[in-house]
């Protein structure tokens, strides 16, 4: 059985959320990562939590990056490592690039918090395998930085290469404007790298794991995950 | 940047009224000091004294609530914030308070650090913050400031609270002109505590040291605590440096540390920096401790240079703490602290001497019995002088049948949904995080009051703010009765028992008899609530001096009831009609009555009338029948009846199901308008499946709560009898888009 790392920055908030829901809903073996540590050793699968790293009073991510634990999830991501950065974790990844893209303040210039949907777009990817394509789950936002850009190019590379994993839509699958209420280009929710190990979302599935919190919805992708990751 | 105060003034009574003390008080600590004092200890004088840290003018009012109760783990006032026994081994820390003259002039930092301040007070007792709620208060939203002071507020809330991780789950804003240019900012924070592991405000064990832990000390917030004591005028924006700077990464910081050092068992004592910084933490935990202490200012980490012992005294920097730790255990918390890049540096040690002494480049800057300075020892307690208010004949002599009311009733309903205070406030909590740390089952919009489960236990806490400032404007006890009344029917109608409540007293400036009478009344109003419902009240704040340079504010003492779900999966209950077919009922008292209606401000602009209606005895009744009806697990949706009325009521219970519903109103009896728009007290719309009709009808036939059958959810129309269809759809829509109108131009 796969283990998971959660990082802790000074200033992540949803590092409890993602232990929670890997470790008490889902039953998986799972461990905090200090940002001054640099063993990753024994860990299967890492989780960049959501929260507002070193305060991001500068740009979300942009402090994060630097720290020493930041130096060895680059390298276990170039070994084919799976990473998951969410929200402030996506930030970050984008920051270490690991991912192409960066994100700017919502086209609003307000922090939302909200439910959302999210279509997936592929299934090729050890993150939504076992997901379908176009299927559309119910997820919580909460972030003020979330608007997706990257250049022509950079975007149609991600197009060409199916890197974009979700896009914001209605709660049909439709691609409607009021849909991507943060300006994203091309409504990207999350997208992976080109060697398709690395996943950054704004969307907070881990935060959506039990009725009781109103949707279940997060937990058909990180059950495809720990179904790629028995497989592997 | 606030200016240094480097030079140190000869002390005489014109300063020291310059420092907000009377002739008498002046007279009084040369007395019992034995001498004049020093400009330091003036300065400390100044700010222990001033309403806010000392409340001088309300604590004999204060101490005549009910502060007693089964539930409480610490008395009123005792610690940092109320602690009540809610099972399973946990205790929950909670306490509401105000950053109103901050915000009135810096709104973005006033609201910002008013969160931060009050998430300390939480955990300084040892408790994590879980959940949060704002009370605001705001003018007119045609006036341009209050546009731009509810964008600042909010805004600041929500960067704070969103970095600092701790969702809102809860809270109000209304509008009304009383508040303009005094806006009300009340947060209210909510923390879990093991029983056994909570932490105390004291100074004990002689030589043990005492450590300064988080941020540096800077010049900010000189005197806010003075600033806060005095009214809103012309010159309070030159007063803008006495507002604090938050920085809620720090703060994140520093409760994280803070529950690790917690954790060594070397901690004798802790208390937060807010108010009057380390002369109000020093002297408090000292005195508490009946000790004395020794304080070298030299070794406070400072931010800026050249700053003197008055200021370092005085200021307010946030994010700091301070704590008495073991001795000889003392590096053990610091290496906490320093683990999270936070300062934890011994600047003193506890003595026997009774006195605290700060010293400042080896001379005594100021030096006096602890006692002197705190709340139940040397500072002043007043009664002050009332006079009932001359315009309360006017107003509830107003006859207000002799005003034209509209027949178009459906057009009315529109108007009150585009009314600010009823229209969806999801424009301002969308910019909060409420769903952060997964505990939240109902967040704020679509529900009676904000529920989070307790991970671990089946256990569920309910919290809700309220207060109508117009009731208790036009009626001052019964508007202090139904703010308790009125929060706690909301615990309920989530399926909460309701078991203590904080406050937060925003009322005019004291010396006005009027202002103080009204004071009085309401505090009289809540304590009357508050005995019937059993909820003691566990502590909380008072702010007076609430005033711009035309009048006061509505009085509002704003209610935080916290409650407690024993099945928080089966028994957490919400306004949303929920299936087609679903049966609404009536239950509680007659709806008549009109005075201070948001339909007489809305409809015929007039803030009028007689509060609501309101038997204590009977809402008690009603409430414990539709608790027992949640718990029997028939009920579907229950709403309960406030501004707006029953029309309303019905409106949101649709909008919130997205679904319509065909009622008639005519068994309520009374006028139409008077049944639809009345705001009388203890009435809740509730919902079952047709199966259950007869259950609930003799449930609440044999409770004593007269139950009237209105109608079924069905289609997509309110349809009222009597009254033009209203489409749901359109009414959410105006329900929905009024303050984003206003404010996203």
């Amino acid at each position: 059985m796969a283990t998971f790392g959660v990082i802790v920055f000074p200033g992540s908030n949803c590092d409890h959320d993602a232990y929670h829901a890997m470790k008490h809903v889902l039953g998986c073996e799972t461990k905090f990562l200090w940002h001054k540590d640099t063993d990753l050793s024994g860990i299967d699968f890492l989780i960049v939590p959501g929260g507002f790293s070193y305060g991001d009073y500068l740009r979300s991510g942009a402090i994060a990056r630097f720290s020493p634990i930041m130096q060895e999830v680059v390298k276990f991501a170039e070994k084919g490592g799976p990473v998951m950065g969410i929200c402030n974790g996506f930030q970050i990844l984008l920051e270490a690039g690991l991912i192409p893209g960066a994100m700017m303040h919502n086209h609003q210039l307000r922090f939302v918090c909200k439910n959302v949907f999210i279509r997936c777009e592929t299934t090729d990817s050890l993150f939504t395998g076992s997901l379908e394509k176009g299927q559309v789950f119910d997820i919580p936002v909460s972030h003020g930085e979330g608007n997706y850009f990257i250049d022509q190019d950079g975007l149609k590379s991600l197009q060409d290469n199916d890197q974009v994993l979700f896009r914001y839509s209605d709660a049909k699958g439709e691609l409607t404007e009021s849909a991507n209420f943060n300006g994203s280009i091309d409504h990207i929710a999350g997208i992976t790298n080109t060697g398709r190990n690395v996943l950054g979302m704004m969307p907070h599935p881990e935060r959506a794991m039990e009725k009781i919190l109103g949707s279940e919805d997060g937990k058909p992708i990180f059950e495809s995950i720990l179904n790629s990751l028995s497989v592997a | 940047m606030a200016q240094p105060i480097t030079h140190e003034p000869e002390v005489t009574l014109e300063l020291a009224l310059e420092h907000g003390l009377t002739e008498e008080e002046f007279g009084w600590i040369k007395e019992k000091l034995g001498r004049t004092p020093t400009f330091t200890e003036l300065g400390v004088y100044s700010v222990m004294w001033s309403e806010h840290c000392s409340y001088k003018n309300s604590i004999i009012e204060l101490k005549k609530l009910p502060r007693d109760g089964e539930h409480l783990l610490v008395e009123a006032g005792e610690e940092n914030a109320g602690l009540v026994d809610i099972g399973d081994g946990l205790g929950c820390a909670f306490k509401i308070e105000s950053h109103n003259h901050p915000s009135a002039v810096e709104p973005y930092q006033g609201a910002a650090t008013g969160v931060g301040g009050i998430h300390r007070d939480i955990f300084t007792m040892g408790a994590r913050p879980i959940a949060s709620l704002n009370s605001l208060r705001f003018g007119s939203m045609e006036n341009p400031r209050v546009r731009f002071l509810l964008d600042g507020v909010v805004r600041g809330i929500g960067d704070y609270g969103n970095s600092f991780g701790i969702p809102v789950i809860g809270g109000e804003v209304y509008f009304d002109e009383s508040y303009e240019g005094n806006p009300l900012v009340n947060a209210m924070s909510i923390g879990i505590v093991k029983a056994g592991e909570t932490a105390s405000a004291i100074a004990k064990g002689i030589g043990n040291p005492v450590i300064i832990v988080g941020a540096s000390t800077g010049r900010d917030g000189i005197h806010g605590a003075t600033f806060a004591s005095e009214e809103i005028s012309e010159e309070s924006e030159a007063k803008r440096p006495s507002v604090q700077v938050g920085d809620p990464f720090t703060e994140k910081l520093l409760l994280e540390a803070s529950l690790e050092a917690l954790q060594t068992g070397a901690v004798v004592g802790m208390q937060d920096m807010g108010a009057a910084g380390i002369a109000c933490s020093t002297s408090e935990m000292t005195a508490k401790g009946e000790q004395g202490m020794i304080v070298d200012l030299d070794k406070v980490p400072a931010r800026e240079d050249g700053m003197t012992a008055y200021e370092l005294l005085l200021s307010e920097s946030q994010e700091r703490m301070l704590i008495v730790a073991e001795k000889g255990r003392e590096q053990e918390i610091i290496d906490v602290y320093e683990k999270w890049d936070l300062h934890g540096v011994v600047i003193g040690e506890v003595v026997d001497s009774g006195r605290v002494t700060y010293y400042k480049n080896g001379e005594i800057k100021a030096d006096m019995p602890a006692e002197h300075l705190v709340l139940g020892g040397g500072a002043p307690q007043y009664v002050r002088e009332t006079k009932k208010p001359a315009y309360l004949e006017e107003t509830q002599n107003f006859d207000i049948d002799s005003l034209d009311h509209p027949e178009d009733h459906a057009d009315t309903i529109k108007k009150l949904l585009n009314s600010p205070n009823v229209a969806s406030k999801r424009w301002v909590h969308e910019q909060y995080d409420t769903t952060v740390r997964t505990n939240t089952v109902t967040a704020p919009g679509a529900s009676n009051s904000g529920v989070i489960r307790i991970k671990g236990t089946n256990r569920g806490l309910v919290a809700k703010t309220d207060c109508n400032g117009r009731y208790v404007y036009l009626n001052p006890r019964r508007g202090g009765q139904i703010a308790v009344i009125e929060s706690a029917r909301n615990v309920v109608c989530s399926g909460g028992r309701p078991l203590a409540i904080t406050n937060c007293l925003n009322f005019g400036n004291p010396y006005k008899p009027e202002v103080y009478w009204t004071f009085k009344e309401a505090l009289g109003g809540m304590g009357d609530a508050c005995r019937a419902l059993n909820t003691p009240v566990t502590g909380g704040n008072v702010s007076f001096y609430n005033e711009n340079p035309e009048s006061a504010i509505f009085p509002s003492p704003i209610i935080g009831m916290l409650g407690l779900i024993e099945d928080v999966e089966n028994h957490t209950t919400t306004p949303a009609i929920k299936s087609e077919g679903d049966v609404l009922i009536y239950i509680g008292a007659d709806r008549k009555g009109l005075g201070a209606t948001e339909y007489l401000k809305v409809i015929h602009g007039k803030t009028a009338g007689d509060s609501p209606e309101l038997d204590i005895d009977f809402e008690v009744k009603l409430q414990e029948a539709l608790l027992d009806a949640i718990k029997g697990g028939f009920i579907t949706a229950a709403h309960d009846i406030s501004d707006g009325g029953l029309a309303i009521t019905l409106a949101e219970m649709c909008i919130f199901g997205k679904m319509g519903a065909s009622v008639d109103v005519a068994a309520l009896g009374g006028t139409t308008h008077e049944v639809l728009f009345s705001e009388a007290q203890s009435g809740v719309v509730i919902s079952v499946s047709p199966s259950d009709v007869d259950r609930a009808m003799t449930h609440f036939a044999k409770a004593g709560v007269p139950a009237h059958q209105l109608g079924k959810a069905v289609g997509s129309d309110l349809k009222i009898a009597g009254l033009d269809s209203l489409d749901v759809t359109e009414m959410a829509n105006i329900h929905d888009s009024v303050i984003p109108n206003a404010m996203d131009v």
